[in-house]
């Protein structure tokens, strides 16, 4: 016993001055700027290394510790350089010149003025904003009227729940296409026959309602599912009581199933307003956010269908104003976060006097 | 009892108008396959110009296609997938285990933090993402973007936050008493978890990997960055974007390139159609 625990605290003292070692020859060359082509694998071996040596490490005391240092570094690790780090950096950089590789100095709240005098990117602000109102009801009602649907008393009740749910299980990008081709050649048949020859894509208006009608095609399954799930946590006696009481359907519904299940409401009510907001694949798929406008604050638009999000990437990516694109993508953070605080305190606070 | 029978009609009509609407794109999709592209543009509703031959002649074209590459697609996109799922379950549960088990100070802000990180929309962090990858790549000399490694390595960050939500409210629910139980038997922390916790966590490791399989399968938006539109690497969301973007209107081609890239999840659903639908409204309910 005496010779294993021996054996142990040599290992763990070996590995950990092996890792400590590699960990340390890896960043001398990586800030000397050498460039050969063992420094990454041996900076990720020894910091392995130096892992499974602190594993070892011959404590009875701070075992416990040591487990959960191990345990949490790996997800935090990749949260904070994925997530933490970038948002940071992302804040600075909304207030600077910076071009996607290096900046040059601080400009203040330039970014931010020049994106409020821009009238393309008012205009879709208002739009995402349009475009959100528009499907929280909209989902939220036709979800709920599907989900009575399918807790009512119909046959293959499984096969309508699968069918309604089946657009969710496809990325907005392939999604959007398939849409693309319904509108402009599908559709297109039927309408030039009532004397309509462009694609309703062709019309800014009717190409916005059409991202509204995918979206909800995508999205109104998966709400109707939670909606089902909800609908069915409310007790069997209870419904009896209000029939057995003389109440009608309509009353049942008011006065019953939805107080009972206003929790769900707040979780669908948040979920398509954040899904909403966030909106890409298939408005860069469907329209890609074209579309005219004659006449917003004194300007002519060429992005009529443009929702936020797919600004952002456009003016980043597409234009290569990288800072203007993350003062807005800042905006958006700010006006997603202050959404969903508000939204949040409100249904909290009716939840309460329930 | 009339009035019941005929609100069933009502309903079930109801029902499969509605289910019409919703297969409609779907079945389009699959009849056009069967066409050539004079049939299509043509008759994209009718039966006119199906035939069979035309279905395997339009994949062929598809498959074979060296922008498309729908096998290289496909394959990084199931590895992409498996390799992030995997390491979510594994490295969520870990920390998850550890911030449920431990009330000190640290482990509560670690929660705080990740719980708020969860409306950080990616548009906010996209940008420096990018250029922080490049700047580590170069530094440490490790390609994290055009890389399988480094897109597993951003998921695991952007899935992390939601993975450790939901399974640390999983396993509060687990009585405390069986790890004592196993530390008086002489069982170590770490053998703790992997032999008694981590098995019981699979119900809710299956809702997560539902979760974070349809969105990770489905994403565009990152691999798209960090891959790049027309890189070495590509999964299968941006190898469609990519096909689409150098065959407009070939509907022929998209509409099959469209096929193969629903298929799997289709399959998939089918099979596993109950757990899919049950984890993705237990996801939304915690």
């Amino acid at each position: 016993m005496a010779e294993n625990s021996n054996k142990t605290k040599l290992l763990s003292y070996v590995l950990l001055a092996a890792g400590i070692a590699g960990l340390a020859f890896a960043l001398v060359l990586d800030f000397s700027g050498s460039s050969a082509g063992f420094r990454g694998p041996l900076l990720v071996a020894g910091a392995i290394v130096f892992l499974v040596g602190l594993y070892f490490f011959p404590t009875v005391e701070h075992h416990r510790s040591i487990i959960n240092f191990i345990f949490l570094f790996p997800l935090l690790f990749t949260f904070a350089v994925t997530v933490l780090i970038p948002l940071a950096l992302g804040i600075v950089y909304s207030f600077t010149d910076w071009n996607g590789i290096r900046l040059t100095g601080f400009v203040g709240f330039s970014n931010y003025a020049t994106m409020f005098k821009d009238p393309s990117f008012v205009w879709s602000v208002l739009l995402t904003f349009l475009f959100v109102i528009f499907n929280m009801v909209l989902i939220n009602v036709i979800g709920f009227m599907l989900a009575l649907l399918c807790t009512s008393k119909m046959r293959g009740i499984n096969f309508f729940r699968a069918s309604y749910f089946l657009p969710n299980l496809i990325g907005g990008i392939v999604l959007g296409y398939i849409w693309q081709f319904v509108f402009n050649n599908v559709l297109i048949q039927i309408t030039s026959k009532w004397g309509m020859m462009n694609s309703i894509l062709a019309n800014t208006k009717t190409a916005f309602a059409a991202i509204v009608v995918v979206y909800i095609w995508q999205y109104a399954g998966y709400i109707m599912l939670i909606y089902v799930t909800g609908l069915t946590t409310v007790p069997k006696d209870v419904l009896e009581a209000s029939q057995i009481d003389g109440a009608n359907a309509l009353t049942t519904l008011f006065k019953i199933k939805i107080p009972m299940i206003a929790s769900t409401v707040t979780i669908c009510t948040f979920l398509t307003l954040t899904s909403a907001f966030k909106q890409f694949d298939v408005n860069m798929a469907l329209t890609n956010g074209t579309g005219s406008v004659a006449d917003f604050m004194g300007s002519y638009l060429t992005n009529g269908t443009q929702m936020l999000a797919l600004n952002i990437y456009n003016t980043a990516i597409t234009k290569n104003s990288y800072a203007l694109g993350q003062a807005k993508a800042v905006l958006f953070f700010i006006i997603l976060a202050s959404v969903s605080i508000i939204q949040v305190r409100i249904s909290n606070s009716k939840e309460v006097e329930l | 009892m009339k009035m019941k029978k005929s609100s069933k009609i009502i309903f079930t009509i109801l029902g499969t108008i509605v289910a019409v609407y919703t297969l409609f794109p779907f079945y389009l999709v699959v009849l056009n396959t069967f066409k050539n592209a004079n049939g299509i543009v043509s008759n994209p509703v009718g039966f006119g110009g199906v035939s069979f031959s035309q279905l395997m002649a339009n994949i062929s074209a598809v498959v074979n296609n060296s922008n498309f590459n729908f096998w290289y697609a496909f394959g990084t996109s199931v590895i992409i997938t498996v390799l992030s799922l995997v390491l979510l379950a594994l490295f969520g549960g870990m920390a998850a285990w550890v911030i449920c088990r431990n009330k000190t100070k640290w482990s509560t802000a670690i929660y705080m933090v990740f719980i708020a990180s969860m409306i950080i929309p990616f548009q906010v962090v996209m940008l420096p993402l990018i250029s922080t990858f490049r700047d580590v790549s170069q530094f440490i000399g490790i390609s994290m973007l055009q890389s399988i490694p480094g897109i597993v390595f951003a998921y695991c960050g952007f899935g992390g936050a939601m993975t450790v939500f939901i399974l640390t409210g999983f396993i509060k629910g687990i009585p405390y008493e069986l790890e004592e139980a196993a530390a008086i038997d002489g069982c170590s922390p770490e053998g703790t978890f992997f032999r008694i916790i981590f098995p019981l966590l699979t119900p809710v490791i299956t809702t997560v990997t539902i979760l974070n399989g349809m969105w990770i399968w489905n994403d565009y938006l990152l691999p798209s960055l960090m891959l790049g539109q027309n890189g070495k690497v590509k999964t299968l969301p941006v190898a469609v974007q990519a096909f689409v973007g150098s065959y407009v209107k070939q509907w022929d081609l998209i509409l099959t390139a469209a096929l193969l890239a629903i298929v799997p999840m289709i399959v998939i659903f089918l099979v596993a159609q109950k757990q899919i639908m049950n984890g993705m409204v237990e996801g939304a309910i915690k």
